[in-house]
């Protein structure tokens, strides 16, 4: 059996007590594996990587990272996990006072005691890693969408983490650093031999690297499996995600009083 | 009426709130204080984005200010016979209240809100949350060294807008209009004391530079992720950052100089 990297049981979370936004998470990554967490926007994907990354603690259920009860941790252990995680945020989060060079840098300097020479020679690596070796001397307001998520993920590998986090990693790129940017993550998921959680709505990108979906409505778990089993599955929830269909399981307007009687009583009145 | 009061008794909490979680915050960027200043190279390089960069207003603001306290001065001095003492009204003015309080007024709006904005823009696109995925904590690393830069910054900006603006005082006065240098500066270095005068004027702009830098950097922390929010706190900064510096003036002023 594969041993579990992160672990969720019957996890429930909400910011406070009256809106409940994850309700009866279950929820594994084995190790080596890449696992994405699927749903509409606002459905709570990103909440799930917080409970993960401990920035938020859960209402209820336990969460496990590494074996680690997340609740358990104090203010040190928990920053004592987050040194084994690394995290890609949706626009990069790049320092913009920052050079490429020292972004990269940042937590090897921050986290380790290594010369400032060794200190380069794994900077300009994971640069070459993303393909932008040449870009180290480039500020942040300097780069494309793509280029900077690039560099977000030299950033986020720099201290070789076992687990890495992507929220939204494909959002607002273009087809060809979308590509790129889904290629980088396999590969230096399984050259790390690191495990990824990848929180996303791009169903084509994602279904083409992941070893795993979790798809997320109204903050539970509504379907999972390999993505070979969730493109044959009838689930109409699943199929109108799939195929991209605006109308079906769930649907286009947000619940409102009838559109004819709405209309008709603002003329009269 | 109800309702007021059920406002009153909302914004009261609310307030009872806010100033907990401030007080909290001042003690943890004590706390982080320490790795801070461990590396101490950060504040250094804030101290030249505070402090540095805020020196040409407050150069301008203080050669203008001092010149408009010699023509004030003079204009009603020379009514009572006393031109000679403009020196030592133009230093104290400026040494016991202007120096101090304009000082960080000017402060407030050139570096606090820069502060604010800096923060609160870090936090909208998310860098402080990256910095604590990273295990950096984000107090120690942009909070702190941001507030120590204006605490340090702030005595010594103060400092200099008394010296310029005393030396604009000597320009109107002495050089524009005519009074006797000699007792321009032997009135003034006579009267003026270092320790209840100048001292007590540098502890006052150490006072304000510790609420002003301890607003703005609570409000960029505080402040919602969005442009509306950013822009918001920023005002609040420069708001809440005059408000404190006027009051916080009535009180030491009240302790300071008595009649002593």
């Amino acid at each position: 059996m594969d041993r579990q990297v992160v672990k969720l049981t019957k996890v429930a979370f909400g910011y406070d007590k009256t809106r409940r936004v994850l309700e009866d998470i279950d929820l594994v990554v084995p190790e080596g594996k890449i696992v994405a967490l699927m749903g509409r926007s606002g459905c709570g994907k990103t909440t799930i990587l917080r409970l993960i990354g401990g920035v938020h603690r859960a209402t209820a259920g336990t969460v496990e990272v590494f074996g680690e009860d997340i609740a358990a941790l104090d203010a040190d252990g928990l920053y004592r996990l987050r040194q084994r995680m690394g995290m890609l945020f949706q626009f990069g989060a790049l320092f913009t006072d920052l050079s490429v060079y020292d972004n990269v840098a940042f937590p090897l300097r921050e986290r380790t005691n290594l010369s400032e020479r060794l200190i380069r020679d794994l900077v300009l690596m994971k640069l070459e890693a993303v393909g932008l070796r040449g870009a180290r001397d480039m500020m942040p307001h300097e780069l494309s969408g793509g280029m900077a998520r690039r560099v977000a993920l030299a950033r986020g590998i720099a201290l070789d983490p076992r687990l890495m986090m992507f929220d939204e990693p494909f959002t607002g790129l273009d087809p060809i650093s979308l590509g790129t940017i889904g290629k980088l993550v396999r590969e230096l998921n399984d050259a790390l031999g690191a495990s990824s959680i990848i929180v996303t709505h791009d169903v084509l990108e994602s279904m083409q690297i992941v070893d795993y979906l979790y798809f997320i409505s109204e903050g539970r778990v509504i379907a999972s499996g390999t993505p070979d089993a969730i493109r044959a599955s009838q689930d109409p929830f699943l199929r109108q995600f799939v195929h991209m269909e605006a109308q079906g399981a769930v649907p286009f307007h947000h619940p409102a009083d009838d559109y004819r009687s709405e209309m008709l009583g603002a003329a009269a009145a | 009426m109800i309702t007021a009061v059920a406002r009153l008794g909302a914004w009261v909490l609310h307030s009872i709130g806010r100033l907990g979680f401030a007080s909290r915050f001042f003690v943890a960027i004590l706390r982080y204080s320490g790795p801070s200043f461990a590396r101490f190279w950060l504040t250094v390089r804030e101290i030249y984005f505070e402090g540095v960069l805020s020196l040409v207003i407050i150069c301008v603001s203080s050669l203008f200010v001092g010149m408009v306290l010699g023509l004030q001065g003079y204009d009603t001095l020379v009514r009572y016979g006393s031109s000679d003492a403009l020196g030592v009204v133009v230093a104290l003015s400026l040494v016991r209240e202007l120096g101090p309080v304009m000082a960080a007024l000017l402060f407030a709006s050139r570096a606090g809100s820069a502060i604010t904005a800096e923060i609160g823009l870090m936090k909208a696109t998310e860098q402080l949350a990256a910095m604590e995925m990273m295990a950096v904590e984000p107090i120690a690393r942009v909070v702190a060294p941001r507030f120590w830069a204006g605490v340090i910054s702030m005595p010594l900006l103060a400092t200099i807008f008394s010296a310029v603006g005393i030396f604009g005082g000597y320009l109107v006065g002495v050089v524009v209009i005519g009074v006797d240098p000699g007792a321009f500066w032997s009135q003034m270095q006579a009267s003026v004391d270092f320790r209840n005068d100048v001292l007590n004027g540098i502890l006052k702009s150490f006072v304000f530079g510790v609420a002003v830098t301890w607003i703005a950097v609570l409000e960029g922390y505080e402040a919602p992720p969005t442009a509306e929010g950013v822009s918001g706190a920023t005002t609040r900064t420069v708001v809440t950052s005059a408000l404190a510096i006027l009051g916080l003036d009535v009180i030491l002023t009240a302790l300071m100089f008595r009649g002593a």
